[in-house]
């Protein structure tokens, strides 16, 4: 049995090599929503799951001390604040909530299909952070002293 | 076009909040009474101006069958009214009774969740889009139960959401058959192509919409978690859920669904019937046994959620005017109730009945208006209660059942009966309770004689004049059923 | 036919565990296992006949497609589950600190 927190020193080796590669196979997917299947809530669980990786193998003091929470919950709420913002543009620029105010440009292009691509990113976001921060607050849960982190 | 708003100003305010709140909670107070002003004031603009057309919204301005369309019709303006009264006088409540708990931004925040996902539920045309707001509003709810901290809370929560997921799913399962029966999802053009579909299926559908409804709503084989999760809670938050949001995910669903898409079919009518009379008594006889304040009140929505089926199961003009004015009612002195609960919590530090004893001296705002209360839900003359429960009777004795009849006048007998022990054990006898010093905020003391006021002003809506103008249209949406799907598919 | 019955067992095998299973994390678990089955009806309703998934790419013939909308669908309902199993768990862990136990015939405070 090991002593300092977190797993043996291959899973730790190993994850600092692989986490980088989900976080960039996430945002492949985020990008790609509106051509292929996924899009902005299965790239935004694959991130989460990269920086859940990091939770499970290095513990969660070091994981607190690596990632700044206070910025990814800024992230969080911005995120979120910034789909409705983008629903009532489309409100004032003409017809309804969610109109489609960007141009549509060609098929099979990256930059096609109005307001998709933003939207999908705006979800990608804001679901990664909100499930790490969940599995980060349930995970540091003091027990008997009954306060949350 | 303001009807988008009322979804965009509450969700925009819950997400402000996230974002700006600091340590201390005063930007989210600031921000949550905006907003919840804000809605009164478009709400009751609907209502008074445009309450006899029907508008329809297509959101992403996409046509309809394709798209999501938002509709607002007089029974649509009538309950966003309900929504911001008692969400204003919720919040103003909670301003100082939360102060107490521990003063956290995230209870505004579940809050004005809460209220948005209850509009959307109110104004949307989509089956899918009505599935989605639900579960946002019943997930505020699971959250703010277990709000105080206390070990019985959690243990209601965790009550109250197994059972609402297990309801969830039974309506995911409703949804499925309908969609491969109809193949689209918009209720208007799911209410035109009824006539096609087989009438098995249809008793499917309705069977499980019922249930899954109906375990919302807290009709009678379905009512065992709402003594504990109505209980337990905070008491502004027991009053938004007994007052509002049973009636919206249950009654108001189920209505929209059976009265104006599947054209009120005698079988579901009668399970209505059903349902209300075995709610009615069973409610009122497991009610007067208690010594619990809040349980005693809880009990006690069950029993007139009751009278509510009642009144729409009879589906004769005069029978719809009882349901939905007692849904008014009901609403309005059961959040009284449920803020006297929590003001005497608040001074005495317990709600057994037993215990309380002699407070019309120490909190004299409190008392006066849970009499007005008491007296309004037993039936009383100059209140509301007593008109909605006469139209009620009166409609069951019209539609020749007389059994319904008389179980409502029994129910209200015992009802009368239970509030009369409230009221003597809890306010007037002649037993000094220990007070632990706090005293009862002027914001507390605004809500509930607010409310007291509405009890009496609402005994108004009545009168033929007012009458005509403020509960006819509504009534007129539920009684020409079909007439909803020709207005929103026309347009 | 006989699909629909299967997924419908599915559904059945999910109320048994809520209904008679007494561990708190065992009755989450058969939450989760009716969510899948009402999301599997709704998949199975959008099947057609002799057709291909529903993905338009470069360079592809256009024939025919299973119905796609049902697919939306169930992508929003497993997000609406997946929330309601994270708070179902954090009330499990406060529960266990309140109560010591996991036993829900233990945790039985609100009476009557």
């Amino acid at each position: 049995m090991n002593k300092e927190p977190g797993m043996t020193l291959i899973v730790k080796t190993v994850t600092r090599i692989s986490v980088w590669l989900i976080i960039l196979y996430g945002f492949y997917i985020i990008f790609h929503g509106h051509l292929t299947p996924g899009g902005g809530f299965g790239g935004g669980v694959i991130i989460a799951l990269a920086l859940l990786n990091v939770l499970l193998a290095y513990g969660k003091d070091f994981t607190r001390k690596w990632l700044n929470i206070k910025l990814l919950e800024n992230f969080e709420s911005s995120s979120i604040t910034l789909f409705l913002i983008v629903g009532i543009i489309g409100m004032a620029v003409g017809g309804s909530f969610l109109f489609n105010f960007i141009d549509k440009g060609t098929l099979f292009n990256m930059l096609s299909s109005g307001t998709i691509l933003p939207l999908n990113i705006i979800i990608g976001i804001k679901v990664a952070m909100s499930l790490f921060l969940v599995v980060l607050a349930l995970a540091a849960y003091n027990f008997d002293k009954g306060d949350e982190q | 076009m303001i009807i988008p708003y009322f979804i965009i100003i509450p969700l925009l305010a819950a997400f402000l909040i996230t974002l700006i709140a600091g340590e201390k909670d005063d930007w989210a107070i600031i921000l949550s009474i905006i907003a919840v002003i804000s809605l009164l004031i478009l709400s009751l603009f609907s209502y008074i101006t445009m309450h006899t057309e029907t508008l329809s919204y297509y959101m992403s301005s996409w046509k309809i069958p394709v798209g999501i369309v938002l509709v607002q019709d007089a029974l649509t303006s009538f309950m966003l009214v309900l929504v911001s009264i008692i969400s204003l006088t919720s919040l103003i409540f909670s301003i100082s009774y939360v102060r107490n708990l521990s003063g956290d931004w995230k209870y505004y925040s579940l809050f004005m969740l809460l209220v948005a996902g209850m509009n959307g539920v109110i104004i949307t045309g989509d089956l899918f889009n009505l599935f989605v707001f639900v579960e946002i509003s019943i997930f505020a709810a699971y959250a703010l139960v277990a709000y105080g901290g206390k070990a019985e809370e959690f243990e209601a929560s965790f009550k109250y959401a197994v059972m609402g997921s297990v309801s969830s799913t039974i309506v995911l399962l409703g949804i499925a058959v309908t969609y491969s029966a109809a193949s689209t999802l918009t209720l208007a053009k799911i209410g035109e192509q009824l006539p096609s579909i087989n009438s098995s299926i249809k008793l499917w559908i309705g069977g499980l919409f019922v249930a899954g409804f109906g375990l919302k709503a807290a009709a009678m084989p379905f009512h065992a978690w709402l003594p504990d999760a109505h209980s337990s809670a905070p008491a502004p938050i027991s009053a938004m859920l007994s007052g509002i949001l049973i009636k919206i995910l249950g009654m108001y669903v189920l209505v929209r669904i059976f009265f104006n898409i599947f054209d009120a079919p005698q079988f579901f009518l009668n399970i209505f019937l059903i349902i209300g009379s075995i709610s009615m008594i069973v409610g009122v006889f497991l009610a007067v046994g208690q010594w619990d304040f809040k349980r005693l009140l809880a009990y006690h929505s069950i029993s007139q959620m009751g009278y509510i089926f009642l009144g729409f199961g009879l589906s004769t003009t005069l029978g719809i005017l009882g349901g939905v004015f007692h849904l008014l009612n009901h609403a309005l002195f059961k959040s009284l109730l449920f803020y006297n609960a929590g003001a005497v919590e608040t001074v005495t530090g317990t709600r057994d009945l037993r215990k309380l004893g002699n407070l019309t001296r120490i909190i004299p705002t409190t008392s006066n208006t849970s009499m007005i209360a008491s007296l309004a839900i037993s039936g009383i003359p100059p209140f509301n209660g007593f008109f909605s429960k006469l139209i009620i009777i009166i409609a069951a004795i019209e539609a020749n059942q007389p059994v319904y009849a008389l179980i409502a006048v029994i129910g209200s007998i015992l009802t009368l009966a239970s509030f009369m022990k409230v009221q003597r054990y809890g306010f007037r006898s002649e037993k000094k309770a220990d007070v632990n010093g706090k005293s009862i905020d002027w914001k507390m003391n605004f809500a509930m004689i607010t409310l007291a006021v509405l009890c009496v002003a609402t005994s108004l809506m009545i009168i033929p004049g007012i009458r005509e103008i403020a509960l006819d249209p509504v009534v007129d949406v539920l009684q020409n059923r079909t007439l909803y799907i020709q207005l929103v598919m026309g347009k | 036919m006989i699909v629909y019955l299967l997924c419908f067992i599915l559904f059945l095998v999910g109320i048994y565990g809520i209904l008679t299973k007494r561990d708190l994390i065992k009755i989450i678990l058969s939450i989760g296992i009716m969510g899948y089955a009402a999301n599997l009806m709704l998949i199975l309703f959008a099947y057609r006949n002799n057709s291909i998934y529903p993905i338009l790419s470069e360079g592809k013939a256009v024939s025919q497609m299973v119905d796609p909308l049902p697919q939306a669908l169930v992508l929003t309902s497993i997000v609406i589950e997946l929330g309601t199993t994270a708070m179902l768990v954090a009330l499990a862990l406060r529960l266990y600190e309140k109560y010591k136990t996991f036993d829900i015939t233990k945790i039985r405070r609100l009476k009557g």
